[in-house]
C-alpha cells in the first residue's frame, strides 16, 4: 500500500459514494467524474498508461459530458423523490454481485502469480494487437457502435417530424 | 557557444540540482521545469493580450491601447491590478462551490498539457509513451470546466453558452484527435518527444516536417480549424457570442476568476499550438538546414508565436458562424476530411519516395474536397429568409 493508491484509492471512493448520495444530478454527475479521473489516476499508478489515458478521454470527456448533456435537456428542477422500496432486493443484489466479484479476484489472483514488470513499449504491443490480432472484433465493435449511432440518430429525425 | 546557448536551460537545470543538497534533489529537478512553464506561458499570455488588442486595433482601422507605459505595452500590469483589485461577486442563487472550482479546473487541467510538449532540445518536461493521448485527455477535461461554469452560474446566458461550448468542443474534439492520427501513424509513436525526433535531419536545406507533404498539409488545415474551435477563438468563439448571449459561461464570472478564464482560455490556445506545432512544424527543428545555429527553444516559441498571429489575423477577419454552420462544418466536412487524411498518410507511407507519391497522395484529397464542395454547396438552398419567431 503506497502513498499514491491510499491517495487514488480515497478519491476513487470518495467520488462514488458522493454520486450516490448527493441530492442534485449534477453534483452527482461531476461527482462521477472525480471518481472516473480516480480509477484513471489508479492505472497510471500500474503503469497502464493506455488504459488510464483512455479512461479520462472517454469517461470524463464523452460519457460524463453525455450524462450532464442528458440532464440537461430534461431538465427537472424539482428533486425526485427517492423511495428506497427495494432496499431489501438492492442489498441482496449488491452482495451477490460484491461476492461474485470477491471471488472472481481471489480465485484469479492465485493464478496470475507474481506481477509482470511492465513492459516498455506498452503502448505499441496494444496498438499492434489490436491493429493485427484483434482487428477483427474492433472493426465488429465499430461497426456495432455506428449502426447505434444511426439508430439513434433515426428515432430522434421520426419525432421532429411528428413536432411539426 | 550554439551548443551552450541552445541547452542553456538544460544546463542550468543540472547545475541547481548538483547544487541543492541530496534529501531534495529529485524534487528540484521537477519543480524548476515546472516553474520554467509556470513562468514563462502566463508572461507569454500576458505579452499576447497587448500584440493581439494593438493587432486587431490595426485591423479595425484604430490605435489600441497606448495609454499606459511607453506604446501601450504595460497594458497587462494595469490589467493585472484592476482584475486583482475589482471585486469578486458570486450570484446568490449560484452554486457557491462548483462556481469556485470551475475556473481553478481549466487553469489546472491547461497547464497539465504542458508537461507533454518539447519546448527545446532534451526540454520536455514529461518524455510520455503516450504523449499525445496525454495532451487530449487533459484537454477533454476543460469541457468539464466550462459545463461547470455556466451551470453552478444558474444565469440561462451562462447555461446557453456552456451548452454551446460543450457541443461545439465534442464535435471538434473529433476531427482535431484524427488528423493528428495522420502524424502518429507516419511517425510509429505516441511519443511528442519521437515524433520531432522522426521530422528532424534536411534534404539540402529543406526540412522533413510533415506539413510538407501532401496529406501533412490538409492535415496541417484541419488541426488549425479545429484547434481554433477547441479554444473557443473566433470565428468559433459562439460559446462567448458578446453580442448573442453576453460572454457565455463566464457571464458571472468578475475580478480574478473572470482573469482566470481568460487566462486559462490563453494557455489552451498556446498549448494547442504548441501541439500543432510539435506534430506538423517539426516542433523544435530550424526551419532550414543554415539556420540550426538559432538556439531550439527561439524556434519553437517562434513558430508558436506565428501560429498565435495568425489566430489574431483570423479574429480579426472572419465573422461568427452559425450554429448549425459550425455543425455542418464539423460533421459534413472536416470529419471526411480527416479520414481521408488519414488514407493519405497510409499510402504515403507504404508508396516509393518521388513526384509520383507525391500525385498520388495528394489525389484523394483534392478529390473529396472538390466533392465536398459540391454537394455541400448544392443542399444548400439560397432563399427568403423567414423569421420563425420574430414575425
Amino acid at each position: 500500500m503506497t502513498a499514491p493508491f491510499v491517495i487514488l484509492a480515497v478519491v476513487t471512493i470518495g467520488g462514488a459514494v458522493a454520486a450516490m448520495t448527493l441530492r442534485k444530478l449534477v453534483h452527482c454527475a461531476l461527482a462521477l467524474a472525480v471518481c472516473f479521473v480516480g480509477l484513471a489516476g489508479l492505472y497510471l499508478d500500474l503503469n497502464a498508461q493506455f488504459v488510464g489515458l483512455v479512461q479520462v478521454l472517454v469517461y470524463v470527456g464523452a460519457v460524463v459530458i453525455l450524462i450532464v448533456f442528458a440532464i440537461l435537456l430534461t431538465r427537472h428542477d424539482e428533486l425526485p423523490a427517492q423511495t428506497n422500496r427495494t432496499r431489501v432486493a438492492g442489498l441482496g443484489v449488491s452482495a451477490v454481485v460484491f461476492a461474485l466479484l470477491a471471488w472472481a479476484v481471489t480465485a484469479g489472483g492465485a493464478q496470475m502469480g507474481a506481477a509482470v514488470a511492465a513492459p516498455e513499449a506498452a503502448m505499441k504491443d496494444i496498438g499492434g494487437a489490436l491493429m493485427q490480432k484483434y482487428v477483427l472484433p474492433l472493426e465488429v465493435v465499430g461497426l456495432l457502435l455506428t449502426a447505434a449511432l444511426i439508430g439513434a440518430v433515426v428515432i430522434a429525425m421520426e419525432e421532429k417530424k411528428k413536432a411539426r | 557557444m550554439t551548443q551552450g546557448l541552445d541547452q542553456i536551460f538544460v544546463t542550468f537545470q543540472h547545475w541547481a540540482v548538483a547544487h541543492s543538497p541530496a534529501a531534495v534533489q529529485p524534487a528540484v529537478s521537477i519543480v524548476l521545469p515546472v516553474a520554467g512553464i509556470l513562468i514563462l506561458f502566463p508572461s507569454l499570455f500576458a505579452i499576447t493580450t497587448v500584440l493581439e488588442r494593438k493587432g486587431l486595433a490595426r485591423i479595425q482601422n484604430r490605435y489600441g491601447p497606448n495609454r499606459v507605459g511607453p506604446y501601450g505595452w504595460l497594458q497587462p500590469v494595469a490589467d493585472a491590478v484592476k482584475s486583482l483589485t475589482k471585486e469578486d461577486i458570486v450570484p446568490r442563487t449560484a452554486d457557491k462551490l462548483v462556481h469556485f472550482l470551475a475556473p481553478v479546473l481549466l487553469v489546472t487541467v491547461v497547464f497539465l498539457e504542458y508537461a507533454v510538449i518539447p519546448v527545446g532540445r532534451n526540454m520536455v518536461l514529461a518524455d510520455m509513451n503516450s504523449g499525445v493521448l496525454f495532451f487530449f485527455a487533459a484537454g477533454a477535461a476543460t469541457e468539464m470546466s466550462v459545463f461547470m461554469a455556466g451551470w453552478s452560474s444558474r444565469n440561462k446566458y451562462s447555461l446557453l453558452g456552456a451548452m454551446r461550448a460543450v457541443a461545439q468542443m465534442i464535435s471538434y474534439e473529433a476531427p482535431l484527435i484524427l488528423s493528428s492520427i495522420a502524424v502518429v501513424m507516419a511517425a510509429g509513436s505516441l511519443s511528442t518527444v519521437t515524433i520531432v525526433e522522426k521530422q528532424a535531419g534536411y534534404s539540402g536545406f529543406w526540412p522533413h516536417w510533415y506539413v510538407l507533404t501532401p496529406w501533412g498539409l490538409a492535415g496541417f488545415v484541419l488541426f488549425a480549424i479545429a484547434m481554433t474551435a477547441e479554444s473557443n477563438r473566433s470565428p468559433f468563439d459562439l460559446p462567448e457570442g458578446e453580442s448573442e448571449i453576453i460572454a457565455g459561461y463566464f457571464t458571472e464570472y468578475s475580478g480574478f476568476k473572470f482573469a482566470l478564464f481568460f487566462l486559462g482560455e490563453y494557455l489552451e490556445m498556446f498549448a494547442v499550438s504548441g501541439m500543432a506545432v510539435t506534430l506538423f512544424l517539426g516542433g523544435w527543428a530550424a526551419p532550414f538546414s543554415f539556420l540550426t545555429w538559432i538556439p531550439s527553444w527561439i524556434w519553437f516559441l517562434g513558430k508558436v508565436m506565428t501560429l498565435i498571429a495568425v489566430f489574431i489575423w483570423v479574429r480579426g477577419t472572419l465573422p461568427r458562424l452559425r450554429m448549425d454552420q459550425l455543425m455542418n462544418f464539423a460533421w459534413k466536412f472536416m470529419l471526411p476530411m480527416t479520414l481521408m487524411v488519414i488514407f493519405s498518410a497510409g499510402l504515403w507511407k507504404f508508396l516509393p519516395s518521388g513526384v509520383l507519391r507525391w500525385l498520388i497522395c495528394a489525389a484523394p484529397i483534392a478529390l473529396l474536397y472538390v466533392v465536398l464542395g459540391r454537394v455541400l454547396q448544392s443542399e444548400r438552398r439560397i432563399e427568403k429568409r423567414v423569421y420563425r419567431y420574430a414575425e
